[in-house]
């Protein structure tokens, strides 16, 4: 099934984050992942979606999120130059290998040892999803003790969702043409 | 501006319930329905200090005033407001919150709130209501700061009735009503809604160009038009545009009366129990006008049969029902009144495709497959009687309300609705009970009309208390109770689906043997409950009527007294709403006999 990321800028207010996932919940919706933190205004924060369906299913969500009064903007990032990331702890054995293997690994992937143990270090790494994902992998035989990994986060290249952006009048649906008179 | 936890005793500090009834009638609201409590008492105590200007109607159950608010609301257009205390006064307003909300109709519903101090502490009475209600509600609100109250209350109005109107919640814990500020507020802050844009949603001249050539390129087109229509006041701009155009309309039962249901023109309702002719128009045809409406099941049945031969135009004021049942060949983001407005001003004669075929064809579906009912002999079937009821009163602008099942169906498909807000209906939830109360709002809304809410016996239980609320409040409902003893949809259903296995679907004592269908037909001596004992218990007058040669007269002296009036009509519980299209299927299932 496609993933399609979305990005929300919505009212930083209590009960938005629950008005939002229980939307989605109830509406049966594919979400793999979800990430909220405060903006360049504190006021408002942005969510990143990664949602798995078609792009009716994509569609929906973002109308169904839009309709939601706290919510400013939803931006689709289909077909948009965007970079992702995500991050992640890990906590890895070195009792059968030693660090210096583990240590070397990191390195390639440019994972940052952020605590030593005993017997297990703990590695931080972001990233796309795929090099996330193959880290584990490499991990799995040195034995993974924990991991714990946020949800995505996204930004366009060239389009913006800024605060002052998503906060301007929004456009009328179909801006090539001039309004009726009614 | 300094806050205060209690009311001082210097008179010209205001609290934040004297703050959001102010706000109340800065709105133009002149009606609330509440029911008081211990969160809520200083709300009702500011309510006693404006009594001139807001009427403050006391229903005998919380839910009760929810749907007495939807009546005033559907029938003005205006926003309805009902208020309740905490915890249980506040979930008993759940289920007409979810109702306005999936009927799209504007109202306030405001709760009163333990004190902010024990929020979260199962205090007494406690109920997380905005949590409860985030799915069934537009907007919702919980004031913790006494300065944010004006500002609260004019957004929900905002919000209410623009844009898709619907519920929004206003959550008052006890100790922000009691709070104080010491200056006058203002009633008409800015608001801070940057997400909300309901005023951009405007047609734009090639889309109404585009409705036009596919109406110029069509042979069999039809209109499909809903609630949409009705409540962007659009009716008079659709009447004219569909006389123009000469194009057949079909309505849904929240469309009802958007279009006058005793034109040549109209194929009546379409869907589940709409008439043969309208959906095997719908099947036939070859475009498909869509008015504020969404696809509903009820209306679709089988989706991938459902207008299959036609391109389809949806116009709707939520970009989420585009597309979300059906797939729209030309979809419009746009309130449905200015696009007919659009279509009117650029409409011309050339546009207006030759239908003579098409309206040929309708007229034989027309001929052959009427609206139709039996002769009963001297009993008065259902259809007979909301028959007589529509020409006895067709000349007096009546508002006709309705619970839920057969009694509802038959109400939509007999009595002729001429006019929009006239018909009230809780056609998305589907609630049992919500007739009475409905019927309640309109009076008050309207003290001089004649309101009639057309009943069935299970739904009538369901808020009978609020023929308390009639009596006491002074409210003249007429209410036409067909009572077949049975809840007649289901035993419909069971009928034809479960080989007449009567699975609780009879409303009178278990040791009777219509409780597990073995009944004679016939209704007892005494019928269970005595709903005219009942009506009299709580002030209402009330007859039982039985023989169909004496129901005409039963009836006008019902509508002819000055006060409220229950009439208990026993029907044959045998009567099936028919047509009928089987949930999930196509017009080529349709029940006709």
């Amino acid at each position: 099934m496609m993933k399609h990321v979305l990005s929300a800028m919505v009212m930083n207010q209590p009960g938005v984050l629950a008005h939002i996932s229980g939307m989605l919940a109830s509406r049966a919706f594919n979400i793999e992942s979800l990430a909220v933190g405060e903006t360049e205004r504190p006021d408002f924060s942005r969510i990143t979606f990664v949602v798995a369906g078609d792009n009716k299913v994509v569609d929906q969500v973002r109308k169904q999120l839009e309709k939601i009064v706290t919510v400013v903007k939803v931006m689709d990032y289909r077909d948009q130059d965007i970079l992702e990331r995500d991050l992640m702890l890990l906590k890895v054995s070195t009792v059968d290998s030693g660090l210096s293997k583990v240590k070397e690994l990191a390195e390639i992937f440019r994972a940052k040892i952020v605590d030593v143990g005993q017997s297990h270090v703990m590695i931080e790494l972001s990233g796309p999803e795929r090099k996330i994902d193959a880290f584990i992998d490499l991990m799995r035989p040195f034995g993974i003790l924990e991991l714990v990994r946020t949800g995505r986060i996204a930004l366009a290249r060239e389009v913006s969702l800024s605060v002052e952006d998503a906060l301007k009048p929004p456009t009328p649906f179909d801006t090539s043409e001039v309004e009726i008179e009614v | 501006m300094a806050i205060v936890e209690r009311p001082q005793t210097k008179t010209q500090t205001i609290n934040g319930a004297e703050i959001l009834v102010r706000g109340l009638i800065r709105q133009g609201v002149d009606v609330i329905f509440a029911y008081p409590g211990g969160c809520s008492m200083p709300l009702h105590q500011a309510l006693t200090f404006h009594r001139d200007e807001i009427r403050t109607i006391l229903p005998r159950h919380e839910q009760g005033g929810g749907f007495a608010a939807q009546g005033v609301a559907r029938t003005t257009g205006e926003v309805g407001v009902c208020m309740a205390t905490s915890g249980p006064g506040a979930t008993n307003l759940v289920t007409a919150i979810a109702d306005a909300k999936m009927d799209s109709i504007p109202l306030v519903a405001i709760t009163g709130q333990v004190p902010t101090t024990v929020i979260g502490t199962d205090a007494f009475q406690e109920t997380p209501i905005v949590e409860i209600c985030r799915a069934i509600t537009k907007a919702h609100y919980l004031i913790t700061d006494v300065r944010d109250t004006a500002r609260i209350v004019k957004e929900a109005f905002y919000i209410a009735r623009t844009g898709r109107p619907g519920p929004v919640l206003i959550d008052f814990p006890k100790n922000v009503q009691l709070a104080t500020i010491d200056e006058e507020p203002d009633l008409d802050p800015p608001m801070n809604l940057p997400g909300y844009h309901p005023e951009i949603r405007k047609p734009t001249s090639t889309q109404i160009r585009e409705i036009l050539a596919a109406i110029r390129e069509s042979k069999k087109p039809i209109f499909y038009i809903g609630g949409g229509v009705v409540q962007s006041d659009a009716s008079e701009e659709f009447t004219k545009f569909a006389l123009k155009t000469g194009i057949p309309v079909a309505t849904t039962v929240m469309g009802i009366g958007a279009f006058p249901g005793d034109h040549p023109q109209s194929l009546h309702m379409l869907g589940m129990h709409g008439t043969a002719y309208s959906n095997m128009a719908i099947a036939e045809a070859d475009l498909l006008i869509a008015l504020g409406v969404r696809f509903d099941d009820r209306v679709t049945g089988k989706l991938d049969e459902f207008a299959k031969h036609g391109r389809i135009i949806h116009v709707d004021i939520d970009p989420s029902e585009l597309h979300k049942n059906k797939k729209a060949h030309i979809p419009i983001v746009g309130n449905v009144k200015d696009v007919l407005h659009g279509l009117n001003a650029l409409v011309s004669d050339d546009d207006i495709p030759e239908m003579d075929a098409w309206w040929r064809q309708l007229n034989e579906w027309r001929d052959k497959y009427p609206l139709k009912y039996r002769d009963s002999g001297d009993f008065i079937i259902p259809q007979y009687a909301i028959d007589e009821l529509w020409r006895q009163t067709k000349d007096r602008d009546a508002y006709v309300s309705v619970g839920v099942g057969q009694h509802q169906m038959f109400a939509a498909q007999f009595y002729k609705f001429s006019k929009p807000r006239r018909w009230l209906s809780s056609s998305g939830l589907g609630t049992m009970g919500f007739g009475l109360p409905a019927a309640m709002g309109v009076q008050a809304a309207f003290p001089d009309a004649l309101s009639i809410d057309i009943d069935g016996d299970g739904c009538m239980l369901m808020n009978v208390q609020e023929l308390a609320t009639l009596s006491c409040e002074k409210l003249p409902v007429k209410i036409l109770l067909l009572n077949n003893q049975h809840l007649g949809m289901v035993v419909q259903w069971e009928d034809r689906f479960h080989e007449g296995n009567r699975a609780h679907t009879y409303l009178g004592p278990i040791d009777h043997p219509e409780a597990v269908g073995a009944g004679d037909g016939t209704h007892y001596e005494e019928t269970y409950p005595n709903f005219v004992q009942i009506a009299k218990g709580f002030g209402v007058e009330a007859s039982q009527v039985r023989s169909k040669k004496e129901f005409p007269a039963a009836l006008a002296k019902m509508l002819a007294y000055p006060g409220p009036y229950l009439l208990d009509v026993l029907t044959p519980y045998q009567e099936h709403v028919l047509p009928m299209i089987p949930s999930g299927k196509t017009v080529k299932d349709i029940i006709l006999e």
